[in-house]
């Protein structure tokens, strides 16, 4: 009798913090609802200018976060030379396409060579992060975990070290072969560049996800996430799979890399910190480990900044970062695994 | 039972396996003969999961060598093995719990190129275990234990293995699905596939096998036909509980 006395008296008092979160869950939602309902009827132009923006950046951190959420997902590394490796790869998209082929300016050429310089970026990505995987991470597989999480820090600052000797300690401006150009449609505003962002990043995007779900190296890196040993015993050569999922990371940091050099307009060595932990927010905020998740977080707090940023009634600028991890710390005390990270029950 | 008269098909000679400092198998020997069923018995900590790792490629022996079909197989990484066609259903299931039953059963095939012949073999598998079929979609993770258990045994079967390595199938199952386990293991063995099998359940692993043998703490201490050690006094003592 008494234990089922205190059992439900231990259960009132879970329920009564648990009530407590959920009203301030939905506080919080509540706030968010009514600022971003405010501006959009105050100004439904500006707010969807405003969104195109935010989507434009998102695709480009979705990209990089799908790096982070793929190699955690498989060896649960933080790769810590995510974000320099992307810079790594903006400064080679420049190296190539800018200074190598001189292609400077708007044209049907050098639209031309900037595909074969995504392709060659992409590639250069990839290779940069297998031979990172084979000469840092993997002989520390069966370390404690924080050696190859403190070598990612080290292979990081060895990363901005090559991209600092490259283009020098001053960002560099990159005459971009994209046009200026904007385009009118029903009162908004879309430059050109978002478009290219969209065409590009959209299809990569799809790719990737389309790899790890329905093919079979895909369901080969999926086994190797969940039980290497047992899939060794199935065939799978667990060693080349980690280099395979290595590969698609850098070619999605790749891609990302030149995309960001073309319509941010500048490059610079240290480039990769912040749009590395942006990225990783991202990832974390979607669920590290999911690919949708990587995507959909990209996409929040490209959102997120931009309403923060750019709506009429905000925070402003000065507020981007101080907002973007007020709600990521916030969605953690809420949903600890992310938006559609699984939580810590269903994990077997 | 007694031993079959057939060419040898995995031959142990004198491995020492160990984790760092620890010796977890000292000099093991042993054989299995096509068309056998071979039970490896012991008590926990044995060295029983050990040997079976190690063949499997999935640890290397210190000295001593494994050959298969008279090939060398230690030092050769799990992969490649699996490609001789040993395959390993594993202690403790290990399937992926993430993954649905299907996804489970098709990267037991991953090595297998002929789409048709694994679609026979998956309808083979499913009739072993009709139970799979009913749950076919379901995520393997959320299955019990009986039907994981017979997941991994179908997952197994779907490499077309030569010879099927089985790390106690009956782990922490009713004695209904033990007995249907031990059932299918005749049934499997009959359709051709040699057998290695490691079990708790000594009795019916000695009953069932053509050829036996005991370890204790990492040797070899006893071996024998299947039938003869199952009613040898000095084993009831050890290991059948009499
Ligand atoms: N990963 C490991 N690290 C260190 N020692 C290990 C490891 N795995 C097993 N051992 C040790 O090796 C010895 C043999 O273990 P093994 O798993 O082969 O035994 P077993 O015969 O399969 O036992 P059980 O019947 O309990 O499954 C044990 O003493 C065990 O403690
Ligand atoms: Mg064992």
């Amino acid at each position: 009798m008494t234990s089922v006395a205190t059992g439900i008296a231990r259960k009132k008092k879970i329920s009564l913090s648990e009530l407590l979160l959920r009203i301030s869950m939905f506080l919080v939602i509540g706030v968010i609802t009514y600022w971003l309902g405010f501006n959009l009827v105050i100004d439904p132009r500006a707010f969807l200018q405003v969104s195109i923006n935010g989507i434009n950046n998102g695709l480009l951190y979705a990209l990089i976060a799908l790096g982070y959420t793929l190699v955690y997902g498989i060896i649960e590394l933080i790769n810590f030379a995510h974000g320099d490796l992307f810079m790594l790869c903006s400064v080679f998209s420049f190296a190539i396409l800018t200074e190598l082929f001189g292609a400077k300016a708007p044209g049907a050429k050098n639209f031309a060579l900037l595909l074969v310089v995504l392709l060659l970026t992409m590639i250069f990505g990839a290779i940069v992060n297998v031979t990172i995987e084979r000469v840092a991470y993997r002989r520390l597989r069966n370390a404690p975990k924080l050696a190859p999480l403190i070598t990612a820090v080290g292979m990081s600052f060895v990363l901005q070290w090559i991209g600092l000797k490259w283009v020098g300690s001053v960002p560099v401006n990159v005459n971009t072969v994209l046009p200026a150009t904007k385009y009118q449609f029903a009162g908004l505003e879309v430059a050109f560049k978002t478009f290219v962002i969209f065409a590009v990043t959209i299809p990569i995007l799809i790719l990737f996800v389309f790899i790890v779900n329905k093919t079979r190296r895909g369901r080969a890196m999926r086994a190797t996430a969940q039980d290497k040993d047992a899939s060794r015993l199935m065939g799978i050569n667990v060693n080349q799979t980690i280099s395979f999922t290595f590969a698609i990371a850098g070619a999605a940091a790749g891609a990302a890399g030149i995309m960001w050099a073309q319509t941010i307009g500048t490059v610079s060595y240290n480039l990769g910190f912040q749009l590395g932990l942006i990225a990783f927010t991202s990832a974390v905020l979607g669920g590290v480990g999911n690919l949708y998740g990587a995507v959909l977080g990209g996409l929040i707090v490209g959102l997120i900044q931009a309403y923060n940023d750019g709506l009429t009634v905000g925070p402003g600028q000065r507020w981007s970062q101080t907002m973007v991890f007020t709600i990521l710390i916030l969605l953690m005390v809420y949903r600890p695994g992310g938006l559609l990270g699984q939580s810590s029950q269903e994990k077997v | 039972m007694a031993r079959l008269d057939t060419p040898v098909m995995l031959k142990v000679s004198d491995i020492t396996v160990g984790y760092g400092a620890i010796t977890a198998v000292k000099g093991l020997s042993f054989e299995v003969r096509e068309g056998e069923i071979v039970s490896l018995i012991g008590s926990n900590g044995a060295g029983k999961s050990t040997t079976l790792r190690t063949i499997s490629g999935l640890m290397h022996p210190k000295t001593g060598s494994i050959e298969f079909r008279g090939e060398k197989i230690d030092g050769m990484p799990g992969h490649e093995i699996v490609a001789k066609g040993i395959c390993h259903s594993p202690e403790g299931r290990r399937i992926f719990p993430r993954m649905s039953v299907d996804e489970n059963l098709d990267l037991g095939a991953y090595l297998r190129k002929d789409s048709a012949a694994v679609k026979e073999s998956r309808e083979r598998v499913l009739e072993l275990f009709p139970r799979l079929r009913e749950r076919i979609t379901q995520k393997a993770g959320t299955m019990s234990g009986g039907e994981q258990q017979m997941l991994a045994v179908g997952r197994a079967l779907m490499g077309e293995p030569k010879l099927l390595i089985m790390d106690e199938p009956s782990m922490g199952l009713a004695p209904v699905l033990v007995d249907l386990i031990f059932e299918t293991i005749e049934t499997i063995r009959k359709s051709g596939v040699t057998i290695l099998l490691v079990e708790q359940n000594a009795l019916a692993a000695l009953r069932i096998a053509d050829y036996a043998y005991v370890l204790e703490s990492g040797h070899l201490k006893l071996e024998g036909d299947g039938s003869k050690l199952a009613v040898d006094p000095a084993i009831a003592q050890a290991y059948l509980g009499g």
